[in-house]
């Protein structure tokens, strides 16, 4: 490992960390307005959608495995499995779909 | 009250978030090592960035012997987003988020640390995300480390499959409420179609995927504030 690496990761590091620390840290009061309030509300689904599609299918590699473990994502969401339950069995089915096809 | 909030339930949070981020940082511990990079010195990008679109970047800036000033800039377009996200959580969180809390703890916002933690009903405290962050850290450093020591620790018909996880808890996440909030609904269909239209229009191509996505999320959220902004019972946290 040289010097010339370690500038990089700590130009790497450094800014990550400000762009998440420095809102997260300053920002003390709670926001009035509806329209701001309404936004935020809306960013988290709004970036999970964008990063989950279309990404999800190509996620395994496979167009096949990867949209019969949406399938499953999708219905066992649907009916308000937790999480983790949701993510476990889309890898299982799959990988076993993988197997098949 | 006391709140179900504790490190235990922050933990199982993280837990398929970890999943998901063993199979992603596997990727990026093979990239890295391919691009020239000791394994060292790969887990050490991973210890330090705890995020995924910035460290491909910064990893081929490092192997095409780019600038500082490249790298500083790249990662404040790709990691922009951090920014929304930490104010939005900032509104979700108790009094038990001291500075030295808020410090520590937003080295762990990453987009599904915050997605988790902003679709909370109740406001959050420090033992719940300490907890939350907890296994994705060690996920993404551990899968770092197999991917650029070991790459063939693991048949590959395993962490190809395992590369579906973070998807599906995304699925988990948001079709829930979009099945009884109209609003949320039109939100995450908005920001699908555009990502897809970015993903699939030749046009887009030259666009990186972090921008991608904050261009997405940024104008279907703006949308629907303005066609339904959240009324005041749905939003309003339990003190």
């Amino acid at each position: 490992m040289n010097k010339e690496f370690f500038m990089y990761l700590l130009a790497m590091a450094l800014v990550t960390y400000l762009v998440r620390m420095i809102p997260f840290t300053l920002m003390r009061k709670k926001i009035k307005s509806v329209f701001i309030k309404s936004f935020l509300y809306y960013v988290p689904y709004a970036v999970l959608s964008a990063m989950t599609f279309p990404y999800i299918f190509y996620s395994t590699g496979d167009v096949i495995t990867s949209s019969v473990g949406c399938a499953v994502a999708f219905i066992l969401a649907y009916i308000n499995r937790p999480l983790i339950e949701v993510a476990i069995a889309s890898c299982v089915v799959a990988f076993v779909s993988g197997l098949i096809f | 009250m006391k709140s179900r909030y504790t490190y235990l339930y922050g933990l199982k949070k993280g837990l398929p978030i970890a999943l998901g981020y063993l199979s992603v940082s596997f990727g990026f511990g093979i990239t890295a090592v391919g691009q020239g990079l000791s394994g060292i010195e790969a887990i050490l990008i991973s210890l330090t960035n705890l995020t995924s679109a910035g460290q491909v970047a910064g990893v081929s800036i490092i192997a095409a012997g780019g600038s500082i000033i490249e790298m500083i800039l790249t990662q404040l377009i790709i990691n922009i987003r951090y920014c929304l996200m930490g104010l939005a959580l900032t509104q979700k969180l108790d009094k038990s988020f001291t500075t030295i809390h808020r410090l520590i703890t937003s080295f762990g916002i990453t987009d599904e640390v915050f997605a988790v933690g902003a679709s909370e009903k109740e406001h959050i405290g420090t033992k719940y995300m300490y907890g939350l962050i907890t296994l994705p850290f060690i996920g993404w450093s551990l899968g770092t480390a197999l991917g650029a020591f070991a790459g063939e620790i693991l048949p590959a018909s395993v962490c190809s499959a395992l590369g579906i996880a973070i998807y599906s808890m995304f699925v988990a996440i948001i079709i829930p409420p979009s099945k009884t909030n109209r609003g949320v609904l039109f939100c995450v269909l908005i920001s699908a179609l555009m990502s897809c239209m970015f993903y699939y229009v030749p046009l887009f191509k030259g666009l990186s995927g972090g921008f991608a996505v904050i261009i997405c999320a940024v104008t279907s959220s703006v949308i629907m504030a303005l066609l339904k902004p959240v009324r005041e019972e749905e939003e309003e946290l339990n003190e």
